[in-house]
């Protein structure tokens, strides 16, 4: 079965081949054909993944055809399947079904429905090249594509302007982040002479050479390790290039489910992982993904907190939980890593669903309402399977044992603790208390106290439909043994067999070796099969109390009537009002980047069109004048100077000018220009 | 003996396609530019490329330069036969142009005139030009050769949107 | 026969003259014929290589640039038609919407 893995991806090209072409004729059928598709690629996983896991497992790599051949770079179209992609084709797929299935009946009576299944199976396609792929070219197709179908996904609703300028947002971002990525790409190319994953795999004695770069010793591994973590920064918004995030969420909400919680966010934390023989070169490359990654789990917690956006609350939840993702992969927990990952895209993909439903019973109420939490309250009753299985995607991301959440997490927090980064550690658990917080801040405020609808949406209200509570709980029943299956006993489960040949190992020797930031020197080896001792239970036992405790004190604040928020919110007005509005990052972002380009852009403009063309006149004024007087003189030699020297001026003005014209031949003079310098070069040379 | 012919073809194509972009009247410049892709034709004769001799003149000339001499009916070109014919930047232009011409002929000098000996095209041992094209073009290059039919088809999607009347709706 | 270098010399002098007609006219359809004028210009170097080593890649190859120059011509004719129905433009300089 594993030879027809090229199969998956081929399934969504079909649906988005019928749907794309006869989308407007198919109307809400098309729906049916894409979640057809997505079900016939989980089909696929599901046997490919028995065989996997029940079967021989090992690596299986699918040659389909040379995909480019220069001298010595070639690149095969081929896929990989182990362990690693084993797991995220799971998640991605199914995820990716239980989405389709839901926004059949979401998005029903949608203008757009065919063309967002075609987006949709467009991005199944693409998450399917990034994780399969067997090297990073092909992973980046995907990465690229997924990018695309996000940018038109949160765009959906392109004539609202927020919208689209969400959606631009996202791609820009992204953007910044795909530069490192190819760079680190470029670097490996040059290195390694190869860009499949086994190959590199094998020559990481070529990363680890150690050089000087700006006075710091540090590896090519190193390098390759931050170029490519800028890669992921962008694509699982990490700071400072979170900002996206947040914003995408204008898209509709089965899109920010699967695409902005479950998977393709989570592409980095993917990246990273298969990237791991690198990483474990990387020591300084680690320590800073494992800073970024905790403080961008507090940063986003703590603007979570006051949040009143439903959405908002959810979307800075999953940048957090992203950043609890990297600070295991920083520590060098990659499995630990990647559990989360898996164990969060059930538990936020449940959320976001949940969310979505609660947003789909509100439609009868007014547009700024329909996503605000002040205007719920009260939805229990009347939704009774979405308050449970939302209340159970609650209980799983807060963390509390059995439930899914529990398990990753204490691992993450665990491998943080012994592997001497205590600072990481602290911040984690700081922010694990905030996640418990907000999130049942979250509930008590949309589920629970007095109904705050508008009066005219009441009696719309509705338990939501049989195709939209399906997944729910089929994402609920995920939630409770996602976790505890694979994952127990702490440190030693299932999981962790499972992944082993696909992720590096940390040694303790290159992982201390050099440059350190953080971590002490008496350090414990990272992730090499569980810690014993009082210290894992009393850290057990810390966990659950954190978990239990920022429900309780979510439920003292929210659940029963206080005015305790108010009252911290009166004493602390600044506080509060730095969190409601993001820190001003966005603001922060458009004063010192966006508007000074825009400034920089309108000089260049105004220079040309004030100082060049005015020095050409003023020039030839004061010569024409000069002249004039001195024409007495020398009539001719001076006139003749004077008009040659305005000549100059106008000619070299002319060629500034030509760096913005808009004209196209100005380009191609540019172009052309270049040809001249390249030949130049390598005639002189 | 080909040599003789080569030298005319050459001139011919030199000095018709000199004139091509002097002329102010567009349609004269496209049938200059006709009688340069017949110049041509005729050296890829010379060159043992029969196929895309006859390509050059059936498609070329009697398919591209006929949708240029179409489209040039359709427009409005009396206007532009009044204006000003030459771009701000020519001086700097045939700067460039001269200075890279420089460029070119040195770094063929360099590389290329001192070291070619000239292998000839084996008449003899190949078969029939067309019949060897068209054995390499589907065998070997059979999927660029498809995805030029995808380009071609969404050029052709392109152009008739971008050139449609709107239809007011 | 006749040596490569003279089917590189013609093909370079023959770019050069299409180049010039591009950076130097203003009108619109003679900077697209001149562009078919460089498009030709790489076909006869590609020919004189596919000749010099008696390969028929060369050949095969300037196929694809004469379909490529097809497309080139329908989509920018159809340009220029749309651009014409609009307002009178015929010159490349009067198309700066692209501009700051």
């Amino acid at each position: 079965m594993i030879s027809y893995a090229w199969l998956i991806p081929l399934f969504p090209v079909v649906g988005v081949l019928i749907n794309g072409f006869l989308g407007k004729r198919l109307g809400e059928k098309s729906g049916f054909i894409a979640t057809l598709m997505a079900g016939l690629s989980l089909l696929v996983v599901l046997l490919i993944a028995n065989e996997m896991i029940f079967g021989a497992g090992g690596k299986h790599t699918i040659h389909l055809w040379e995909w480019i051949h220069a001298g010595s770079f070639s690149v095969s179209l081929s896929f990989l399947i182990d362990p690693l992609s084993t797991i995220m084709l799971l998640v991605v797929s199914g995820v990716g079904f239980l989405v389709h299935l839901y926004s059949i009946g979401y998005m029903h009576g949608d203008p757009g429905f065919p063309r967002f299944f075609t987006y949709l199976n467009l991005f199944m396609l693409s998450m399917f090249l990034l994780v399969l792929g067997d090297n990073y070219l092909v992973m980046f197709v995907g990465w690229e594509g997924v990018g695309l179908c996000s940018y038109l996904l949160i765009g959906f609703w392109y004539e609202k302007k927020s919208a689209s300028d969400a959606g631009k947002k996202a791609f820009i971002v992204n953007r910044i982040g795909d530069a490192g990525f190819l760079l680190g790409m470029f670097l490996i190319w040059v290195i390694a002479d190869t860009l499949t994953y086994q190959e590199v795999s094998q020559v990481t004695s070529k990363f680890a050479v150690t050089i000087n770069v700006l006075g710091i010793e540090t590896t090519y591994a190193s390098i390759i390790g931050l170029l490519l973590f800028i890669g992921a920064i962008g694509k699982s918004a990490q700071i400072p290039l979170y900002v996206w995030l947040p914003d995408a969420m204008e898209g509709p909400t089965p899109v920010s489910a699967l695409i902005h919680a479950a998977t393709m966010v989570t592409a980095g934390v993917y990246m990273v992982a298969r990237t791991s023989p690198i990483y474990v070169e990387a020591a300084l490359a680690m320590e800073v993904i494992a800073v970024v990654g905790a403080l961008t789990a507090i940063f986003a917690a703590s603007i979570g907190l006051v949040q009143n956006d439903i959405k908002r609350v959810l979307a800075y939840s999953t940048v957090s939980q992203l950043g609890f993702m990297f600070m295991a992969l920083g520590v060098g927990a990659f499995t630990a890593g990647v559990f989360h990952l898996m164990t969060h895209a059930f538990f936020k993909g449940l959320l976001f669903l949940g969310s979505g439903s609660v947003i789909h019973a509100l439609h009868h109420a007014p547009v700024e309402q329909q996503q605000d939490m002040r205007y719920m309250g009260g939805l229990k009753s009347k939704m009774p399977v979405t308050y449970w299985t939302f209340l159970i995607g609650a209980i799983a991301i807060a963390g509390v044992p059995p439930f899914a959440g529990f398990w990753s997490k204490d691992e993450i927090l665990a491998n943080a603790f012994f592997s001497g980064h205590t600072f990481v550690w602290a911040v984690g658990s700081i922010a694990a208390l905030m996640t418990a917080f907000y999130m049942f801040r979250l509930i008590f405020m949309t589920f629970h106290g007095e109904m705050r609808v508008d009066p005219h949406a009441r009696e719309h209200i509705h338990e939501s439909p049989f195709s939209m509570t399906t997944p729910l709980i089929l994402l609920a029943v995920l939630s409770v043994f996602g976790g505890i299956i694979p994952g127990f006993p702490p440190e030693k489960g299932w999981i962790h067999d499972f992944l082993a040949p696909s992720l590096a190992k940390v040694s303790q020797v290159t992982h201390h070796s050099s440059f350190n930031l953080i971590s002490s020197a008496h350090a414990a080896s990272a992730d090499s099969g569980g810690h014993h001792g009082p210290e894992a239970i009393y850290l057990i036992v810390l966990a659950i109390v954190i978990a239990v405790g920022g429900i309780i004190l979510a439920w003292s604040m929210y659940g029963k009537k206080s005015n305790i928020p108010d009252q911290i919110q009166q004493k602390f007005p600044g506080l509060y009002k730095i969190l409601l509005n993001k820190y001003y990052v966005d603001e922060l972002y458009q004063r010192y980047i966006v508007e000074p380009i825009y400034r920089l852009m309108k000089f260049l403009w105004n220079f040309d069109a004030k100082v060049v063309d005015g020095a050409v006149n003023g020039s030839t004024l004061v010569t024409v004048l000069t002249s004039r007087v001195s024409s007495f003189f020398d009539l001719r030699t001076v006139d003749g100077a004077v008009n040659g020297v305005a000549n100059f001026v106008r000619f070299f003005s002319q060629v500034f000018k030509f760096l913005q014209s808009g004209m196209v031949q100005n380009y191609l003079l540019a172009m052309l220009l270049g040809v001249f310098l390249m030949l130049s070069a390598y005639l002189l040379q | 003996m080909e040599l003789p012919f080569f030298y005319l073809f050459s001139a011919g194509i030199v000095i018709t396609s000199l004139f091509m972009i002097t002329r102010s009247n567009v349609i004269h410049a496209a049938l200059l530019l006709v009688l340069t892709f017949f110049f041509l034709a005729g050296l890829f004769v010379l060159a043992g490329a029969e196929f895309l001799a006859a390509v050059q003149v059936l498609i070329y000339s009697g398919g591209i330069m006929v949708l240029y001499l179409f489209s040039i009916m359709l427009m409005n070109v009396q206007v532009a036969v009044r204006i000003r014919q030459w771009h701000r930047q020519r001086f700097f232009a045939i700067l460039i142009l001269l200075v890279l011409g420089f460029e070119i002929w040195s770094v063929l000098g360099k590389g290329v005139f001192p070291k070619m000996k000239v292998w000839p095209w084996k008449l003899g041992a190949t078969p029939g030009n067309v019949e060897a094209l068209g054995s390499v073009l589907y065998t070997k290059f059979v999927f660029p050769f498809e995805v030029v039919s995808i380009l071609l088809l969404a050029s052709m999607i392109g152009a008739i949107v971008l050139a449609k009347k709107k239809i007011d709706s | 026969m006749i040596p490569l270098s003279h089917f590189l010399t013609l093909g370079a002098v023959l770019f050069l003259i299409g180049a010039a007609g591009v950076l130097m006219r203003r009108n619109v359809i003679i900077i697209l014929l001149s562009i078919e004028l460089m498009l030709n210009a790489v076909n006869v170097t590609l020919i004189g290589f596919s000749r010099q080593w008696a390969d028929l890649s060369g050949q095969v190859f300037a196929i694809f640039v004469i379909a490529v120059a097809a497309c080139e011509a329908a989509v920018g004719l159809a340009i220029l038609i749309s651009l014409n129905r609009d307002k009178t433009v015929m010159n490349v300089d009067e198309v700066n919407l692209l501009k700051w």
